[in-house]
């Protein structure tokens, strides 16, 4: 029998659809791989009872010829970012450890509509704030590809470091992330998997739990570049809950890989190529320029100047954001709540039981970035290099089609590494991720090539403002041309 | 002018005032919940305005609209761009920790209302008009210990609008408020029942030597909640101003809340001071963009404003500036005024309405909606004394019977049989005995005593009951004086 769990969700629903396999068969063989992969901890919850009967009802759709489409019956995982009616949703924060949402993202609920199979809800650092998922409360996830002594002692990344070390163990066939500053691309580099943040505007953050809205964006994160395409096709759309989603028809972007990307431009970014890029990684970008040449695309060298500030600039927005969205957890409602003598100081005792360190750290530096005395100094003044940026990635493609980049400065790095490691120098495994997400514009995130101590590396696409049908048709070149091989050690045993 | 007078010399005012209109919409500003009042305690509540998890606010472009109509109602000016900002801070009853508003971007900008007080009429200048969410509300008396929160409040539409500091005593800020009322309430855009708080004032209040340019810091008193509080407010924090100067002190800018109970404004506690806002523009929410094209719809479609309908009382129906304005305080006295008008003396009609009607109103504290007497009988009771059918005295009487019996006055003059005497042969006769009776007072007449003839006048009404018209008395008391 095929291995269900090393499936495409386009060849599994193509088995499905020729009633090879059924819903409920795929399903158990990826709960099964979830029991054996609970040493990675990838996921929060498990949610087996709803998947097997998201799985029959599936089953019996496509019995009465009434299938909801490719997505009907392909189990996914949803970060725990995502609230699920009914299901606990924690954004792994203690904050909200016991926090079952009456209602349904609508992202999710897209997804749901299209017939796929909730797993469970897979880990993320708390609150999306982080690249490593080191500060999720419920502990760390493992990246499923180990070091060269054959241990999990490498991070998978963050924030979507659980969606991308389930996708690469098998632990579902994809799964949603979201991406703020590189929280989809930078774990997809990390775990050798393909990620993509769409467009801001492309899909609804409605139900998300928000961390900084004006760069938050969900995405899809799967095992290749198609997968991500019909997954995207899913849950983008605009929704009449979240006026910040563009009201553009959804494109088929599975329909947009046609293989052919001759005559295509491709800028390379020399800001992006800084003296000290970890040489890996620059291999990596050379391999995959070289391939898109190959594959007849006209590669460009281009300026991005502004990138530069890009991650101060981010670090402020992001922070001053998420300073005011997480004021809402106070302990007043669904949250925990930690009793004080008065007001300010249940507050106090419950944000600071209820947060974790480096949220505590990211609404002090947002608060601080807000104050009187400094808001122009700091905010205004970021939101001017912002507009700089963005205006940088519109002049770039007026003569190009797309960005050809990497997606992070160093393949998955050590928990060890990381943990003796600043906050700040934390804060620069962003900075080839961040000036898209300040420019809005959509990134694809897929693997390439490997590291000397065979670690994936991935280059990220960057495309025009609702432009992911080219970046997923480079990508898709990109894939099939680097051969990359996705199963990390650990499965192939 | 208005001054106080002090051990140094005379004392002005300058006054500003912040309302907070509710807007009169079914939905809420940012979520679909109900905005209606007086729900049970959190029955009107979304996942929105509770602020969880996820959860995006989305404008109501009802909200919008009835913030532009506003706009106009205050001759100011309509922005095309416009946005939110968050202004944070914690509190329980506010779920979000922030509340969505308007700092730097508000959909109105400058624009005035024309205020008449027994000193004339002035313009008083209008800052902004911004549109903000209201936050819940806490009940810290219920319960020992706790505090008890009510979110249907949470998330209803507000119009800020915020004056210059343009008025100069209790009075102009009073009908400053009056005004503003009546425009909103002729709009439709907010019910302004300040009893229900749907309408709130915070008072700006500092105070300087008469002849003095510059301003002296100014106290924010909080929460003043009818147009006669607002008046107390001013006059009480202005005197506590002033004597701190007269005795050497100085003010400093502050926030302070009103007592109406004790009559004195007192200091909010320095923590309620002592926020830093933090405003930065509200990355969930668009900027409203608003076409020329839109707005004009809105301008083409508005009811008749009440500066204009004072107007035209003024210059069709004859009326005085200050007639003019009490009557179009609110649509309902408007339409009444307007309904009882129809076929009769505007002017007499204002003085029934303002006088007998308005006393019997407040008497037994009925609204002009709830009068047992139509406008439509009001002004016919006008008209029965314009024809001569009854006089004034008995127009009165008529009055007190159309209040208790909501009949029309034609009725109850021909049941209670007051129509008035007009028959001179009737007259004649009844005087003819009259005089015969008092020959004593005729002679002392026709020796010159005049007066007198005031004595008969009365003697005849008395003797007719009040029906005879009194003009018609005199006349044929002459006539049949010089016929004795």
């Amino acid at each position: 029998m095929t291995d269900l769990v090393t499936l495409h969700i386009a060849e599994a629903a193509d088995l499905l659809n020729k009633k090879e396999i059924s819903a409920v068969e795929l399903t158990n063989a990826h709960l099964a791989e979830m029991e054996k992969g609970r040493i990675l901890n990838a996921y929060i919850t498990e949610t087996p009872e709803r998947a097997l009967a998201d799985a029959e009802a599936s089953d019996k759709r496509r019995a009465a010829g009434s299938a909801l489409g490719v997505l009907d019956g392909i189990p996914i995982a949803n970060k725990d970012l995502y609230c699920t009616a009914g299901v606990r949703t924690t954004a792994a924060s203690k904050m909200l450890a016991n926090f079952v949402p009456p209602y349904e993202s609508t992202v999710t609920q897209k997804l749901k509509d299209a017939g796929t199979v909730m797993l469970g809800k897979v880990n993320t650092d708390q609150f999306a704030m982080g690249g490593s998922t080191m500060t999720s409360y419920f502990g760390v996830t493992k990246n499923p590809w180990t070091d060269e002594q054959g241990a999990y002692s490498l991070v998978p990344g963050g924030s979507s470091g659980g969606s991308a070390a389930a996708v690469a163990a098998g632990l579902c066939m994809g799964a949603t992330g979201s991406d703020t500053g590189g929280s989809i691309r930078q774990p997809a580099s990390f775990c050798g998997v393909t990620g993509i943040k769409p467009t801001y505007g492309r899909c609804s953050r409605y139900g998300i739990v928000a961390f900084a809205s004006s760069l938050d964006q969900a995405g899809p994160m799967a095992r290749s570049v198609k997968d991500c395409a019909l997954l995207l096709g899913a849950m983008a759309g605009a929704d009449k809950w979240d006026s910040t989603v563009a009201e553009l028809p959804v494109p088929d972007f599975a329909a947009a890989l046609t293989g052919d990307i001759r005559g295509k431009k491709i800028g390379i970014p020399k800001e992006y190529r800084p003296a000290g890029l970890n040489e890996q990684v620059a291999k990596v970008w050379d391999k995959g320029i070289q391939l898109l040449r190959d594959a007849g695309a006209e590669i460009v060298d281009i300026s991005l100047p502004h990138t530069k500030y890009a991650l101060p600039v981010y670090y402020i927005i992001a922070c001053a954001e998420a300073s005011s969205n997480l004021s809402r957890y106070d302990g007043v409602r669904y949250t925990e709540r930690v009793p004080g003598a008065t007001l300010d100081e249940m507050y106090e005792n419950t944000r600071t039981d209820g947060f974790g360190s480096e949220v505590i750290r990211r609404i002090l530096l947002g608060t601080f970035v807000l104050s009187a005395g400094f808001y122009d100094a700091y905010y205004i003044r970021a939101q001017r290099v912002r507009r700089l940026i963005y205006d940088d990635f519109q002049k770039a493609f007026e003569t190009v089609d797309a960005i050809l980049a990497p997606a992070a400065p160093t393949p998955a790095l050590s928990y060890e590494a990381m943990k003796r490691m600043s906050p700040v120098d934390t804060y620069l495994g962003d900075v080839f991720t961040t000036p898209s997400s300040l420019a809005g514009a959509p990134a694809l995130s897929l693997p390439v090539g490997l590291s000397d101590t065979g670690l994936p590396i991935g280059l990220q696409i960057i495309g025009k403002h609702f432009d992911e049908s080219t970046v997923l048709q480079i990508g898709d070149v990109l894939e099939k041309a680097a051969g990359f091989d996705l199963t990390p050690r650990r499965v192939k045993g | 002018m208005y001054t106080i007078q002090g051990k140094t010399g005379d004392w002005e005012l300058v006054i500003g005032l912040e309302v907070h209109c509710q807007i009169l919409s079914k939905a809420k500003v940012f979520s679909g919940a109900s905005a209606e009042f007086g729900a049970e305690q959190n029955t009107h509540v979304s996942f929105i305005d509770a602020g969880f998890p996820g959860m995006l606010p989305k404008v109501n472009e009802k909200c919008i609209e009835q913030c532009v109509k506003t706009g106009f109602g205050l001759n100011a000016k309509i922005n095309t761009f416009s946005r939110f900002d968050r202004k944070n801070y914690f509190y329980a009853d506010l779920p979000q920790g922030y509340q969505i508003s308007q700092l730097y971007y508000p959909i109105v900008g400058e624009g005035y209302i024309e205020v008449t007080t027994e000193e004339g009429t002035r313009r008083i200048g209008v800052e902004r008009l911004h549109l903000e969410q209201d936050a819940g509300k806490s009940i810290h008396d219920m319960v020992p210990g706790k505090s008890l929160i009510d979110l249907n409040r949470c998330g209803v539409g507000l119009m800020e609008i915020v004056s210059k500091p343009d008025m100069h005593s209790p009075a102009e800020a009073g009908e400053y408020l009056r005004q503003l009322r009546a425009i909103v309430r002729a709009l439709g855009t907010c019910d302004g029942n300040m009893d229900e708080g749907s309408m709130r004032c915070d008072v700006n209040v500092s105070v300087r030597k008469v002849g003095e340019t510059a301003l002296r810091p100014r106290a924010e008193v909080k929460n003043v909640n009818s147009v006669r509080f607002v008046m107390q407010a001013i006059e009480i924090e202005a005197q506590r101003q002033i004597d701190i100067y007269e005795n050497g002190g100085e003010c400093r800018q502050e926030t302070r809340l009103f007592d109406s109970v004790n009559l004195e404004t007192r200091p909010m506690r320095s923590k309620e001071n002592a926020n830093d806002y933090r405003y930065f523009p509200d990355p969930d929410l668009l900027p409203v963009i608003l076409t020329d094209e839109y707005i004009e719809n809105i301008r083409r479609n508005l009811p008749e404003l009440p500066e204009a309908k004072k107007k035209r009382y003024v210059e069709e129906l004859g009326l005085t500036p200050y007639d003019a304005s009490i009557l179009t305080a609110d649509v309902e006295t408007a339409t009444y005024f307007e309904t009882a008008i129809q076929g009769q003396d505007a002017k007499k009609v204002a003085n029934w309405v303002m006088g007998d009607l308005f006393a019997y109103l407040n008497k037994s504290a009925k609204t002009i909606a709830e009068s047992p007497i139509r406008a439509i009988d009001l002004g016919a009771l006008v008209g029965l004394i314009a024809d001569g059918t009854i006089s004034g005295k008995i127009a009165k009487e008529v009055f007190e019977i159309m209040a208790e019996t909501g009949k029309a006055p034609a009725v109850i003059v021909e049941e209670k049989g007051l129509k008035q005497v007009s028959d001179t042969g009737a007259i004649e006769a009844l005087i003819a005995d009259i005089l015969a009776a008092n020959m004593d007072k005729v002679a002392e007449i026709k020796a010159g005593k005049d007066k007198l003839k005031g004595w008969f006048v009365g003697q005849i009404m008395k003797a007719s009951q009040g029906k005879v018209n009194p003009a018609l008395a005199n006349q044929l008391l002459d006539k049949k004086l010089s016929e004795v």
